[in-house]
């Protein structure tokens, strides 16, 4: 994966906590544009190991001079998060990915719907700087629990468009008055917590709406969880992994190569085939169908861990 | 006059899997009067699809429904004059609403184009051939539509050229593709035939 050493260049406190960051290319050279939703990955090195996160990109997408991400500090996280947070200053260097996308909008579409709770605000900042660019009819909806919560609101332009919920406040999102009547072609993009996205996967189905109109992104790190073992097929190495480190992670750091790009079960170029499992794959990823996860012939090692006596992957 | 049934090809070539009820959703309904029959057994099947739907028919009047009732049937006689009728409905149309197309290749093309262009996914459109197996056919040199097409290959009527009918099929025109039979060797052409289903 292409990578760049970037500088921090700003670093500001949105809310309690919720901080944005500026990379910019040291030389001032532009960097590559990208598109609304695109996330990148930071590299976040730490004694003898690497963390890497993705994070939604929330600058102008048709801006090269810098790239912006906004980061909620997760306390019970694995330590991405805090470390983002407590390690990195103004000035530092920092090593992220190339841009790349998994939620984009459909272009095809009339109408855009955009449905944010909390963080998932994110990757609307740089679609509706694209939207708007483009000229295309839309509405954000952004449900936060209470203002001091809803880091978004500050870099979101008033607008007739912009609405935002906060629960705290009495004006919950009601999703049933967003969604009906909605004119012909358009299409709604969701990005929160699980809870969220079926909702209105739900709600667009009772309405008879198209799947193929309906999008969502869930904004996941990988979980902690139980230490565990696993066996790699064509070595016969056995790979450690700790509590606060993915599968992913124990892999990379044991140098075992394996593909990988958006590190948040939605891309799938880590799936990874498994050649024994006694015991049981706990699935956190959004790209295996249920089926799948029942055989457990298959795991995306970016999210999801083992309990169990012995787990072999095909690698 | 029963479903068409068509044979096997090229994935480009529409299939028309045939009417199922979607419900008492608001509902857009377009046929002729072969597809006219396709509305009334879809009524019979199941009679509240009818409760929210608008039904425009080309090139027939009220009495090809039988006794089947809408919310309102608005008649037109061919394709053109059918354009704004239908084109209103579909910008006026909500989202959850249903779309039923009963007819000739030519109409349930040049409809779902229309709908396509409205932001209804295709895929999501019912569609149930009945009757003329004419095509709507775009000529791929100078962009020209000859309708009512029904033999290979066909003379293109805005360029002359002579065509040789494909199954290649485009979505966001609504037409099978035409393409000059006798490029290469000007004035060798391979025997007419009938169009088959």
């Amino acid at each position: 994966m292409k990578k760049l050493c970037l500088k921090v260049a700003e670093v500001e406190q949105l809310s309690p906590l919720v901080k944005r960051f500026r990379f910019e290319e040291p030389t001032g050279a532009a960097l590559p544009v990208f598109s609304g939703g695109a996330h990148l990955t930071v590299e976040m090195p730490e004694g003898d190991m690497i963390r890497r996160n993705s994070y939604s990109l929330i600058s102008d997408p048709y801006d090269g001079s810098g790239y912006e991400i906004a980061v909620r500090r997760e306390d019970k996280g694995r330590g991405g998060s805090l470390y983002m947070h407590t390690k990195v200053a103004e000035g530092d260097e920092i090593t992220v990915s190339v841009p790349s996308n998994l939620f984009q909008l459909d272009l095809r579409a009339k109408k855009h719907v955009l449905i944010a709770g909390g963080i998932g605000i994110t990757p609307f900042l740089s679609q509706l700087r694209q939207l708007d660019m483009e000229q295309k009819p839309y509405e954000l909806h952004y449900a936060a629990r209470s203002r001091e919560e809803a880091a978004g609101i500050k870099l979101l332009p008033q607008a007739a468009h912009v609405h935002v919920h906060i629960s705290e406040e009495g004006s919950r999102m009601d999703l049933g008055s967003i969604l009906d009547g909605q004119p012909l072609g358009t299409h709604v993009y969701t990005c929160g917590p699980d809870g969220l996205i079926t909702a209105v996967a739900d709600q667009t189905a009772r309405l008879g709406w198209p799947k193929t109109s309906v999008h969502s992104e869930a904004f996941t790190a990988p979980p902690p969880g139980e230490p565990f073992d696993v066996v790699v097929k064509s070595s016969g190495k056995t790979v450690h992994v700790k509590a606060d480190q993915s599968l992913l992670e124990a892999l990379e750091a044991a140098k075992v190569e394996i593909d990988y790009s958006c590190r948040g079960g939605a891309c799938g170029r880590c799936h990874t085939k498994v050649t024994a499992c006694d015991g049981r794959i706990l699935h956190n990823d959004h790209w295996l169908s249920d089926d799948e996860r029942a055989a457990q012939q298959d795991i995306m090692p970016c999210m999801s861990r083992f309990k169990g006596t012995r787990l072999e992957l095909d690698l | 006059m029963p479903k068409t049934e068509f044979s096997p090809s090229i994935d480009s070539r529409p299939t028309y899997a045939g009417l199922v009820s979607q419900g008492a959703a608001p509902t857009i309904m377009v046929a002729d009067e072969a597809g006219a029959q396709a509305l009334s057994d879809l009524a019979a099947s199941d009679a509240s699809v009818m409760d929210h739907a608008h039904v425009v028919l080309v090139g027939c009047g009220a009495a090809a429904l039988g006794d089947v009732k809408p919310v309102a049937i608005h008649d037109a006689p061919d394709f053109d004059a059918a354009t704004p009728l239908v084109t209103q409905l579909l910008n006026t149309a909500r989202m959850g609403t249903q779309i039923y197309l009963a007819g000739s290749e030519g109409l349930i093309g040049h409809v779902s184009a229309l709908a396509f262009a409205a932001g209804m996914p295709v895929d999501e459109i019912q569609m149930e051939h009945r009757g003329s197996i004419a095509r709507r056919m775009q000529c791929v040199h100078c962009k020209g539509i000859t309708e009512e097409v029904t033999t290979d290959p066909f003379t293109c009527a805005h360029c002359g050229l002579t065509l040789f009918v494909r199954d290649h099929f485009s979505r966001r025109l609504g037409v099978f593709q035409g393409v000059c039979v006798d490029a290469e060797t000007p004035g060798v052409v391979p025997e007419t035939v009938e169009i088959q289903a």
